[in-house]
């Protein structure tokens, strides 16, 4: 978690060099924490810098600029709008609930950090404008199911958490002046920021990257002309612990010759006394290591030792099968069109009238616009209507092993067909005392292929647990603007209640109550009874959630898959 | 609006030639003696990363560079993770390219060489064509832009000020006998890919639009990248591919080390870091125009086309494409290392990324596409 006094800090360097560090990812509820941060921003960002908010609905003609349509017919000749993204440059862009960003947007934003200039090639205009801008994701997601897109994320060094900064703590902090006098020069930084990301498992190369920039930043900021190791440590824990995806292993790194003794999470060296330490590369990569994990949120370490497994895995793009749709939905442009198959856009259809005027007009004829078919342009409206299928899969010792290779078979049939039906696929899997996600909401082949080879078997069946958690999945993915669909298969021998305790009778009464919840959320629901001889016990529970119910004992892959086509 | 070519396609200076000037960038002179416009004062944008700078990422850079010996290959596909400088190859490859020799004031930047492929302002042209020599274009589709940018439309100033009918050339107009790079290719509307593939299909971009009828040449290699985690590629867009290649972050810490190092100086200094690879960048440049030469006397022998042709049968690839691809990028291969003859070692060192694109999708085959051509390269050169 970040503290005030870290997140004041990120707000001064993301000022100081808004392009230079990429911005910041803020992940906060609205409230007076974020406003407060939000302030000292302003007030940390020389006041001749632009500060502007970028709504979620902006249309390309504003974000990226365009044609100025009532300029350019009142003057006669085209006029340039200058747009958002330009005329924030050199300042800091804000997006608020930036976790609802659609890809599209998001790669707009990518592209800008990563060259620096706007390009418009829109309404006849070609313009490149300068926008070195940072930006600021202020990401409103809860749970890891709701996140800002990973490319974006990625390019922005600073990433801080507010939610659990007590609002109390968020005052207005003058300058912090953690200075120190001197700091002795930290040498090889890059090598030693490389190092460290490595150890702390951060793939992508951007992330050392940044962190460098940081490094100097901080130097810069406190008035020394090389980064010192203070300076490395900080830009380590502000920047790579955000990043990370594993525990740091006791040995960093292949050089470091100095074998690693005690127990790290206690005798978390405070590098504040440079002479405490030895000045060689191995003890400062350590000390990197060490600042960064004190970064890592304390759930993702426990996670981490329990699983052992990445935490956050890539994710696709929420809304990557956004379909487009006649007359309903988010606007997304205009373009040709018949407005009796559409809506008219009006101002799209003036513009493209505007440069006609001159030339259409003839001698004797009154004035006016003169608009022909051509001209014509319809809106187009963006409508997340994609199906995402739940597959609810019971993998416990009662449901043989073979019926996980099924349920995998038929996951992976649905899948390759995903992109002609715009569809998602995800995969939980209960067994044992509670329920998983083996795979997110996706669809790639490549990482349902690699979601599901990890999928495991035996143990209980708590079957109320595996269907509370499809019924979250089901809402989050409703709340997402899709349409789920929960493919149940189990034998319905519920033996682990919603508590997690062994008990047939309890247990069964718990899945009926889960079964009647979901039935309540009005999800659509496919309950496939994996039994060999089918017994009412499941087809009690596939009334109980409104499922249709099918008894496939002898189910392979292709039957379930044509069986749930069917039925969606 | 064609202002000034640094500004407007990727960066296009060759490095070593001539230092970054705005009057460099030939372009201005496609926009028939336009004049440049006050409004759009250049901002000009630092050099591009080096292509001879780049540490590993060897079959992007192969496949880049094969496109550019042999166009006809039908363009790049680079899919990778984040961060792995699919950007940073394709802008480094504009800097690289040798100049060509182009129809002076021509929008299409017509090849005089080629009196069967010039446009029709070309071939109305009375007495003799001034011939210049201009870069090759890379010309950037950004994110956003709208069709009419794209396939030209009316040229509004003149439109609106005079009241003449003209047609503005779009970006496709301007990638001709270049390339077009899409960056985010998988995010791209659909209605322009539909247009894109149209064009690329058949090297002709059509114009129909009240009285304007434009018909031009639109010739180019289509070079696009993308991150497979944002969604997959419609297969009519993967198959119009030639070659596609998979770039990934390099894991081994000397090499990172050595690539964010790179990096690092050439923020810290773009000028001074191209000035240390323009030597290196030079040579690139002399292979490719050595292998350009040496193309045209490279004969496929029949052993090789056979070695092919059981290959393709053996992975089930779609159509003839595949087939055809795989002996072009083999040629092209061998005359990069200007070799006497295309052997079947061009082949299977090329077959991945000639085909990988082009399998049957098998969802229940655990092992990707790469694996499965190299396990049938394996079984089918099996001596």
């Amino acid at each position: 978690m970040t503290t005030w006094a870290d997140a004041v800090l990120v707000a001064r360097l993301a000022a100081a060099d808004p392009h230079g560090v990429g911005g910041v990812v803020v992940r906060a509820g609205a409230g007076p924490v974020r406003e407060a941060w939000l302030a000292a921003l302003r007030v940390a960002l020389p006041s001749d810098r632009p500060m502007r908010r970028m709504p979620g609905s902006i249309t390309d003609a504003r974000l990226l600029g365009g044609l100025d349509l009532p300029a350019t017919l009142a003057a006669g000749r085209p006029v340039a709008e200058t747009g958002l993204l330009a005329e924030t440059d050199g300042g800091l862009l804000v997006v608020p609930m930036a976790e609802r960003l659609s890809p599209g947007q998001a790669a707009r934003l990518a592209a800008i950090l990563d060259t620096g200039t706007v390009r418009v090639e829109r309404d006849g205009l070609g313009r490149c404008h300068p926008a070195r801008l940072g930006v600021i994701l202020l990401d409103e997601g809860q749970g890891d199911d709701e996140a800002v897109p990973d490319a974006l994320a990625d390019r922005l060094a600073l990433h801080i958490d507010l939610t659990d900064v007590p609002w109390r703590d968020a005052v207005p902090v003058d300058d912090p002046s953690h200075a120190e006098a001197s700091d002795p020069g930290a040498g090889d930084v890059l090598g030693a920021l490389c190092r460290a990301a490595d150890a702390l498992g951060v793939v992508s190369l951007r992330g050392p990257l940044l962190a460098a920039r940081v490094a100097r930043l901080l130097a810069r900021l406190e008035g020394r002309a090389v980064p010192g190791e203070n300076d490395t440590i900080r830009a380590a824990r502000l920047v790579l612990g955000p990043r990370a995806t594993r525990m740091p292993t006791a040995e960093p790194t292949p050089e470091a010759a100095v074998p690693e003794e005690s127990a790290p999470e206690e005798t978390t060296p405070e590098p504040d006394t440079p002479t405490e330490h030895e000045e060689t590369s191995a003890s400062l990569d350590q000390r990197m290591v060490e600042a960064a994990r004190s970064a890592l949120p304390p759930g993702l370490l426990a996670g981490l030792i329990a699983a052992g497994v990445r935490p956050r895995q890539p994710r696709a793009g929420k809304a990557g099968a956004a379909a487009a749709s006649p007359r309903a939905g988010r606007p997304l442009g205009a373009r040709a069109g018949d407005p009796r198959q559409g809506r008219l856009s009006l101002v799209d259809t003036l513009r493209a009238a505007a440069p006609w005027q001159r030339l259409r007009r003839t001698a004797g004829e009154p004035q006016g616009i003169r608009i022909r078919p051509e001209d014509l342009r319809v809106t187009r409206f963006v409508q997340r209507t994609q199906t995402t299928t739940i597959f609810a899969v019971d993998a416990s010792g009662s449901a043989a092993l073979e019926r996980l290779a099924e349920a995998k078979g038929a996951v992976e049939l649905l899948l390759a067909e995903a992109y002609t039906r715009r569809d998602r696929v995800a995969v939980l899997a209960f067994r044992g005392l509670g329920a998983e996600l083996i795979l997110p909401p996706t669809r790639a082949l490549a990482r349902a292929r690699r979601g599901l080879s990890a999928l495991p078997g035996g143990g209980g069946t708590p079957l109320a647990a595996g269907l509370d958690a499809a019924a979250a999945l089901a809402r989050s993915v409703h709340r997402g603007g899709g349409t789920p669909v929960v493919v149940v298969l189990t034998d319905g021998r519920a033996n682990i209640t919603r508590a997690g305790a062994a008990g047939r009778t309890q247990a069964g009464a718990d899945a009926l109550a889960a079964a009647t919840a979901l039935r309540a959320d009005g999800v659509r629901t496919i309950l496939i009874d994996t039994a060999a001889r089918p017994q009412d016990t499941a087809r009690r529970i596939a009334e109980a959630m409104g499922a249709r119910y099918l008894p496939l004992p002898y189910a392979d892959a292709g039957a379930m898959r044509a069986a749930i086509r069917a039925a969606t | 609006m064609i202002v000034n070519g640094s500004t407007h396609a990727v960066h296009r200076e060759p490095a070593s030639v001539a230092p970054p000037n705005a009057e460099t960038g030939v372009i201005r002179a496609t926009g028939r003696a336009k004049p440049a416009r006050p409004d759009t004062a250049p901002y000009a944008p630092a050099p591009s990363f080096p292509f001879s700078a780049i540490v590993g990422q060897d079959e992007m850079r192969q496949a880049l560079l094969i496109a550019a010996v042999d166009p006809s290959v039908g363009g790049v596909l680079v899919f990778g993770d984040r961060g792995t400088g699919k950007s940073t190859a394709i802008r480094g490859l504009a800097a690289l390219l040798p100049p060509m020799r182009a129809v002076a004031g021509c929008p299409y930047a017509c090849d005089p060489a080629r009196p069967g492929d010039l446009c029709h302002l070309c071939r109305d042209h009375a007495g003799g064509l001034k011939v210049h020599t201009v870069p090759v274009p890379v010309v950037d589709l950004p994110l956003g832009a709208t069709e009419d940018r794209v396939v030209g439309a009316l040229d509004l100033e003149r439109a609106l000020a005079h009241g003449q009918k003209a047609f503005e050339p779009g970006l496709l107009a301007r990638a001709n006998r270049g390339f077009l790079y899409i960056d985010e290719v998988n995010l791209l509307d659909d209605h322009l890919v539909d247009l894109l593939l149209d064009v690329a299909a058949s090297g002709i971009n059509t114009v129909e639009r009240e009285g304007l009828s434009i018909r031009h040449p639109a010739r180019f290699v289509l070079v696009g990248s993308g991150n497979p985690e944002e969604g997959e590629l419609r297969p009519q867009l993967l198959d119009r591919f030639g070659l596609a290649v998979e770039v990934t972050t390099p894991t081994d810490l000397p090499t990172r080390i050595d690539v964010v190092r790179r990096r690092d100086t050439y923020e810290r200094d773009p000028e001074a870091f191209c000035a240390a690879h323009a030597g290196a960048d030079a040579a690139i440049r002399e292979t490719l125009t050595r292998a350009r030469a040496h193309l045209p006397s490279l004969t496929v022998p029949d052993a090789t086309l056979e070695a092919a042709a059981r290959l393709c049968l053996a992975l089930g690839t779609d159509g003839l494409r595949g087939e055809l691809t795989l002996m072009r990028t083999a040629r092209a291969l061998a005359a990069l290392e200007a070799a006497d003859t295309v052997g079947v070692d061009h082949l299977s060192r090329i077959a991945p990324a000639a085909l990988r694109h082009r399998l049957r999708r098998n969802p229940l085959d655990e092992s990707g596409s790469t694996a499965r051509v190299t396990r049938a390269v394996a079984e089918v050169f099996a001596p």
